[in-house]
């Protein structure tokens, strides 16, 4: 913020000195240049390169092409248009949508809830030690935690030997596509609600202690104070994970599908990204309809944020940009 | 006057806890309580079970406590090749992964924090696009292998030295964490900015070194989707590649008659067990330790904006 505030001030300044002076500042801070040429290189090489390699969604490509060459067979949109008409279009849209919808209404609220809970408990010794535990599965890998759901869920895992115990069926849920999203969701929630919660802790930490004082002399509940102290302050916060989240809505988790997937649950289970990368590497590859169905999810995901941030600047102060 | 403000304040609060508020923090601590339970008691249930007899677990009375305890899981672990093989494979993908994001994200994070920088406003949005779009999954795999990194350990590490989000928590943390009179009274002295760079804002910034390390350390120690695209010699395996072989059998795949599928789940759940204990046992133990590090690192990366 202060930086953006007076470079205007700078360059005015700048403005009115000779061209010696400029190419003076210019080597004196150039150092700054080579230090930050490795990232540079670093996000040429695995971001930029590939937004280039975008273009063979819209070419005849096999692997082992040139990108851009004389021999180059350029088809137009006729890959997303085959994907338009693929019988899993609209199967792949709908689990992609409801997955990462679902999981964002449940998803995004539970951390502000436990923050706003923590901050309200008592004593603050016990908040940190609810803390580290709530945060302490967000460090369990994808791999590992997979493994545990099957674990549990599995035939013969913990939760069929209680039902079991109780008289009810054996269910395989991995092979029960309506286990699928529940799995997925609660297991994301269980792994990083505590995560996520650490952020909105470090906002409502800075709350002004006048403010309760105020309220509570005014006769305020602790529970009103929650509502009309502690949700105020942490608002803005709020604003900017929503837009976030929003933008990255449908390009979320499709590392943990993957490995959630069996033949059972795959008519759910089966997501854009995760067919990105059957159709792409796997079987018989079709790099440029795979990369056009990758990129159609980008661009949704671009629009979301634009929208996202568009609403929240007229309703609101807060934007990312 | 001022000594006199907490006395009130604390009686103030006595006075104000009324029933209602006693209710609503009973309430919130038994919510919370039980928050905690859901949390620890799988964690608590893999370690039981991970050394208990595998018959017991299999039969549902491992609820609380183990039951005849055996470490005859832990025997065949041991004995087991690809999971150390693994382990070896990670730690030295984790520790030059940490080395090489070190050299790449602490001096780029100074440099973008400076306002002097010659062209930043460009190369902030340079940065800043790649977090909202990329090319996808394919392009980044022919761009893989045109760089002759397919099935060479580099492709798992050289993508993940850099992350866009670790540059811009070390980038903020710069901004206001390092106090200008120092820098000016370097520039005083005649300290060039790679000077001013090593030997007054480095030692200055263990907290951010910390915590960046400990990120990509994490970041590359549970990470299994690089390798498992990228690698295909089972020696290069990191160890999340090979425990998703153990973890990750799929139900459907599993055939034969109903005693020897229970055999089958017997032998491979003690195994899963153990394994789960014996790969996240790392960072697990460290946890506690490193906690307020990475605590640190989002409330960092909240001050931005």
């Amino acid at each position: 913020m202060q930086g953006v505030k007076q470079l205007p001030a700078a360059r005015k300044r700048q403005k009115n000195r000779t061209p010696g002076y400029r190419l003076r500042t210019f080597r004196e801070n150039s150092p700054y240049l080579l230090m930050i040429l490795p990232a540079v290189l670093v996000v040429f090489l695995f971001n930029y390169l590939p937004i280039y390699g975008v273009l063979i969604a819209f070419q005849d490509f096999m692997p082992g092409d040139a990108i851009l060459s004389d021999t180059t067979i350029w088809v137009g949109f006729e890959n997303f248009t085959r994907f338009f008409n693929d019988v899993q279009f609209w199967p792949l849209m709908k689990n992609t949508f409801i997955l990462c919808i679902v999981g964002f209404v449940i998803g995004f609220p539970l951390p502000i809830i436990v923050s706003l809970a923590l901050n309200a408990l008592k004593r603050k010794k016990t908040g940190k030690v609810f803390q580290t535990i709530y945060t302490a599965p967000h460090f369990i890998s994808l791999v590992v935690l997979v493994g545990m759901l099957q674990l549990f869920f599995g035939r013969y895992g913990l939760v069929n030997n209680i039902a079991a115990s109780l008289g009810a069926e054996r269910v395989s849920y991995f092979l029960e596509s309506s286990a699928f999203r529940p799995l997925y969701i609660l297991s994301s929630n269980w792994q990083d609600f505590g995560w996520s919660a650490v952020i909105y802790i470090a906002a409502l930490s800075n709350v002004d202690p006048v403010q309760h004082e105020a309220a509570m002399i005014d006769g305020a509940s602790r529970f009103q104070r929650v509502l009309h102290v502690d949700i105020p302050a942490i608002m803005p916060m709020i604003s900017v994970m929503l837009i976030m989240s929003i933008g990255g809505l449908m390009g979320v988790g499709y590392e943990k599908a993957l490995l959630m997937q069996t033949d059972g649950n795959l008519a759910v289970s089966e997501l854009i990204a995760t067919y990105v990368y059957k159709r792409g590497l796997t079987g018989v590859p079709d790099q440029a309809y795979a990369t056009a169905i990758g990129l159609f999810n980008s661009v949704i995901n671009v629009v979301l944020l634009i929208i996202a941030n568009t609403t929240s600047k007229r309703f609101s102060e807060n934007s990312l940009w | 006057m001022t000594q006199k403000a907490p006395a009130i304040r604390i009686k103030n609060n006595a006075l104000k806890d009324t029933r209602g508020d006693k209710i609503f923090f009973a309430i919130n601590a038994f919510i919370l309580g039980l928050l905690a339970l859901i949390i620890l008691y799988p964690i608590y249930f893999i370690v039981i079970a991970s050394f208990s007899d595998p018959d017991a677990v299999l039969g549902g009375q491992v609820v609380l406590a183990p039951v005849n305890i055996t470490f005859e899981g832990y025997e065949k672990v041991f004995q087991r090749g690809d999971i150390w093989q693994g382990y070896l494979n990670t730690i030295i993908y984790t520790v030059v992964t940490v080395i090489l994001s070190l050299v790449v994200t602490i001096p780029a994070g100074w440099g973008l924090s400076r306002k002097t920088t010659p062209g930043k406003k460009f190369w902030m949005i340079y940065f800043i696009i790649p977090m909202f779009f990329g090319g996808g999954l394919i392009p980044f795999y022919n761009v893989m292998s045109s760089l002759k990194l397919i099935n060479s350990p580099w492709a798992v590490i050289l993508p993940a030295i850099l992350s866009v989000w670790n540059l811009f928590m070390s980038k903020t943390f710069f901004e206001s964490s390092i106090p200008e009179g120092m820098l000016e009274a370097a520039r005083i002295d005649g300290a060039g900015k790679f000077r001013t760079f090593f030997s007054i804002v480095l030692p200055l910034s263990k907290a951010i070194i910390a915590v960046m390390a400990l990120y990509y350390a994490v970041g590359q120690w549970n990470s299994y989707f690089n390798a498992m695209i990228f690698l295909q010699d089972e020696n290069k395996y990191p160890l999340q590649l090979v425990l998703k072989e153990i973890l990750i059998a799929s139900e459907s795949t599993v055939g034969g008659s109903g005693e020897t599928i229970l055999q089958q789940y017997r032998l491979a759940n003690q195994l899963k067990y153990v394994s789960v204990i014996v790969s996240s046992l790392p960072v697990l133990c460290l946890y506690p330790f490193v906690q307020k590090y990475f605590a640190q690192g989002v409330m960092i990366g909240s001050l931005k904006g």
